[in-house]
């Protein structure tokens, strides 16, 4: 792609190297570590689900079982496995045998450690093949039924009841829209489990559930058959189950997935350790599947400026490009995020936003880079909001973004009603379809504002990342250098579910989804 | 002619006209696009009390649903005389004014914890009340000279937050809620009361809450000193805070 911005390359080199150096930093720590989440995302993809009597989702059932057996460091795949070879029963069996004490994993006889992996491994094909058929189902409706053109325009349903977000996403497909967000419920994140079943209940949102991704999944298949686009599920891989969430999305074929590498850790006060981990596997589930992650960068300008720190967004890039490269995750997989979140009042701000905007594509190349939608300056005004929103898209189809988080002139009032939604998808509609190639169209004045705004940006990327790389990363995010947030390396939620693996771990899924024909 | 004198104690929507009553409003009908849906919008404007209404717009959500654009002349008045509207009674100071003011009338550091409690996850209002750069050109109470300000962050538990007002004897608390879909913010702003008063702290400390919708009316049918709704910035909180506090160490001193 010829630069319009004129961005010197050898600084993106040496930005993108410092980055890797910070993620190989990190990946030495996940390597060594797994965590109850990990585990339990492997009793799952060898099949285990369901609820006990208390409703506590079996998979919890039996990594704790393991846990307080003094076994989680040899990992669910070889205690799972020993009671296979040991009952001859299958790993769901397995799990209604604990949880009604009639096995004890870590007290069962230890067998032959080749026989364990002989019979797990034939267990995490089968896993394995499921899922990527499911790949192989979106990519033959995208052939022969069509998808939407990029920027996708990708809409939040958040009524609280899966059946009514059905409803709501059914009239948003018709509409026009490309890919469907089910809003979870606030505080999901926090939990260290994932409820069971459809849910009709929740905050702002309902839960990440299973039943829930097949409900959705089954309605966007039907309307997209009918509307003659495949329809993209979207769910939130974050919190405290990244992983689960990672399989059960690959499981019932979600296509997008929110995954940041930071953000549990910046804004859920999630150890920092513990995220690190878990994103790690949830991403290398997320890369197999076919998933686009998007990260969030964008949520670093709602609570800092979008001015002063817009080189924390870039640094955040090329970490999280990073992180999902030693993930097994392709480029056109990663939908980085970004924002349009300057105060509307800054003369010239709109140059500036198409910069920055411009600058992550030309940065990016591949991605499908995902751009988010005016928040922190809407107001009740939902007159000027629209305005807002149109301008954010007019950005947006100017730079070639891949993934296009609507917003909405209400945004600052409610959780969308259906006709804002409507309101929002004609907004885009018009928009994209009207100055479709005005960025073909257009070079930027060489040394004008915009190419000193990237180039000023990029620098002071290139900068904090050679700093983080000297210090690295646990101690930058303990120093408070992202999003003005301090985090300390033991603080925050789910260290207790961290531990170090011992010499006999295994997880046969990490060899299968990376070294695996795809 | 002469423009039509304004009648305060009949007062109705202005379009262009005095007393032409115009309104504009936007909703939808559970009903599919047609002649009748329109007919359906018309007559629920009619009840509304809207006289010859118009509908100018109707489009197909498509699920069998129609959104409406409809004008109207609104038949009913207001008398606007016998209004009264619960406020911070408090005059606003800028942040050298109130700076002056700590150090004028309180002699020592006032200090402000606040969070955005529950399950709420939303920042953005604590932040912008509370952080160093604050928010649209106002600063945050972290940069007032005089206020030592800790914001705990966000799905900070009510308990967690008593605790931490106690240990560092907090002049004043501030509570974010942004999230109140099917009122969630209502039971977790009155458990915050309750434990207050449990500890026996309700007469030394502020308590204050805010968010886009919260009112000052609500927020003292509550429990709370004060409540702060949208277009606050931090020297609206921080003055009546300063004043309060002076007011109240004034009294006690008698």
């Amino acid at each position: 792609m010829e630069s319009k911005l004129n961005l010197d390359r050898g600084l993106i080199e040496k930005a993108r190297n410092s980055a890797k150096n910070i993620a190989e930093d990190v990946q030495k720590f996940i390597d060594k570590h797994t965590t109850v989440t990990v585990e339990r995302t492997i009793a799952r993809l060898l099949g285990i689900d369901g609820v006990d009597d208390i409703d506590k989702p079996l998979p919890n059932v039996v990594v704790d079982n393991i846990k307080e057996g003094g076994g989680l460091s040899r990992g669910a795949a070889y205690w799972i496995g020993n009671g296979v070879v040991n009952t001859g029963k299958t790993p769901q069996e397995i799990a209604e045998a604990v949880s009604t004490g009639e096995i004890d994993l870590t007290k069962l006889p230890a067998t032959d450690e080749e026989k364990i992996k002989e019979e797990i491994n034939k267990l995490a094909l089968d896993m394995v093949n499921r899922i990527k058929k499911n790949r192989e189902v979106r990519e033959d409706f995208i052939k022969n039924v069509g998808e939407g053109k990029k920027p996708y325009l990708y809409v939040i349903v958040a009524t609280g009841n899966i059946y009514e977000d059905v409803l709501q996403a059914e009239a948003a497909a018709r509409q026009g829209a490309d890919i469907i967000a089910v809003i979870r419920s606030t505080a999901q994140s926090l939990l260290d489990y994932v409820p069971y079943g459809p849910t009709t209940e929740g905050f702002g949102g309902t839960y990440a559930t299973q039943e829930n991704f097949r409900i959705m999944r089954k309605a966007m298949d039907k309307v997209g058959e009918e509307v003659g686009r495949y329809i993209r599920v979207c769910n939130y891989c974050s919190g405290l189950c990244m992983p689960e969430i990672a399989a059960m999305g690959a499981i019932e074929r979600l296509d997008v997935m929110l995954n940041d590498a930071l953000y549990g850790i910046l804004f859920r006060d999630i150890n920092m350790q513990r995220t690190f981990v878990d994103q790690y596997f949830s991403r290398v589930i997320n890369g197999y599947a076919g998933i686009i992650i998007n990260t969030g960068e964008d949520n670093y300008l709602t609570t800092a400026d979008a001015v002063e720190e817009a080189h924390t967004v870039l640094a955040s890039q090329f970490i999280n490009e990073q992180f999902a490269l030693k993930a097994g995750i392709p480029e056109e997989q990663m939908g980085l995020g970004h924002a349009f979140e300057m105060n509307p009042d800054i003369e010239n701000g709109f140059l500036w936003e198409l910069a920055q905007a411009q600058m992550a594509r030309e940065i990016f190349p591949k991605a499908p880079l995902k751009y988010m939608p005016p928040t922190k300056f809407m107001t009740g005004n939902i007159f000027k909001g629209h305005i807002q929103d149109a301008l954010f898209n007019a950005v947006s189809i100017m730079t070639g973004q891949g993934i296009q988080l609507l917003g909405m002139l209400t945004e600052a009032i409610h959780t969308p009603l259906l006709q804002d939604r409507a309101l929002s998808i004609e907004n885009a509609k018009y928009i994209f379809n009207n100055m479709r190639n005005l960025g073909d169209e257009i070079e930027f004045k060489e040394g004008g504002i915009i190419q000193q705004r990237a180039q000023e940006v990029l620098k002071k990327g290139a900068d904090m990342l050679e700093e983080i790389e000297k210090e690295g990363l646990f101690n930058i995010i303990q120093e408070g250098k992202f999003a003005g947030v301090r985090r300390s390396f033991t603080g925050g939620k789910g260290l207790e579910g961290v531990t170090v693996k011992d010499e006999k771990y295994f997880n046969p899924f990490i060899d299968l989804m990376l070294g695996g024909e795809r | 002619m002469a423009v039509e004198k304004i009648d305060l104690t009949k007062v109705k929507p202005y379009g262009d006209t005095m007393n032409d009553g115009i309104v504009q409003l936007s909703f939808t009908l559970p009903v599919p696009p047609g002649a009748e849906a329109e007919e359906a919008a018309r007559r629920l404007a009619l009840k509304m009390g809207l006289e010859e209404p118009s509908v100018v717009h109707a489009e197909d959500l498509g699920v069998g649903y129609t959104m409406f654009i409809v004008y109207g002349k609104c038949l009913h008045t207001i008398d606007y005389t016998k209004i009264q509207v619960p406020k911070v009674d408090v005059d606003v100071m800028d942040k050298y004014e109130v700076e002056n003011f700590i150090k004028e009338n309180i002699g020592r550091d006032v200090v402000i914890v606040g969070a955005c409690t529950g399950t709420d996850a939303h920042t953005v209002g604590i932040d912008a009340i509370m952080n160093m750069k604050g928010y649209n050109g106002h600063y945050g109470l972290e940069r007032y000279k005089g206020i030592k300000a800790y914001n705990l962050g966000s799905q900070v538990p009510n308990e967690e937050l008593v605790v931490k007002a106690i240990e560092l004897e907090a002049d004043a608390i501030l509570v974010s809620q942004v999230v109140t879909q099917k009122d969630v913010h209502i039971p977790n702003l009155s458990q915050l009361v309750e434990l207050i008063e449990a500890e026996g702290i309700r007469d030394k400390v502020l308590l204050v809450c805010g968010g886009p919708r919260i009112s000052h009316e609500l927020a003292k049918e509550l429990g709370y000193d004060a409540g702060f709704g949208k277009e606050t910035y931090a020297e609206n909180v921080a003055s009546f805070i300063v004043t309060e506090l002076a007011h109240r160490e004034a009294k006690h001193r008698k």
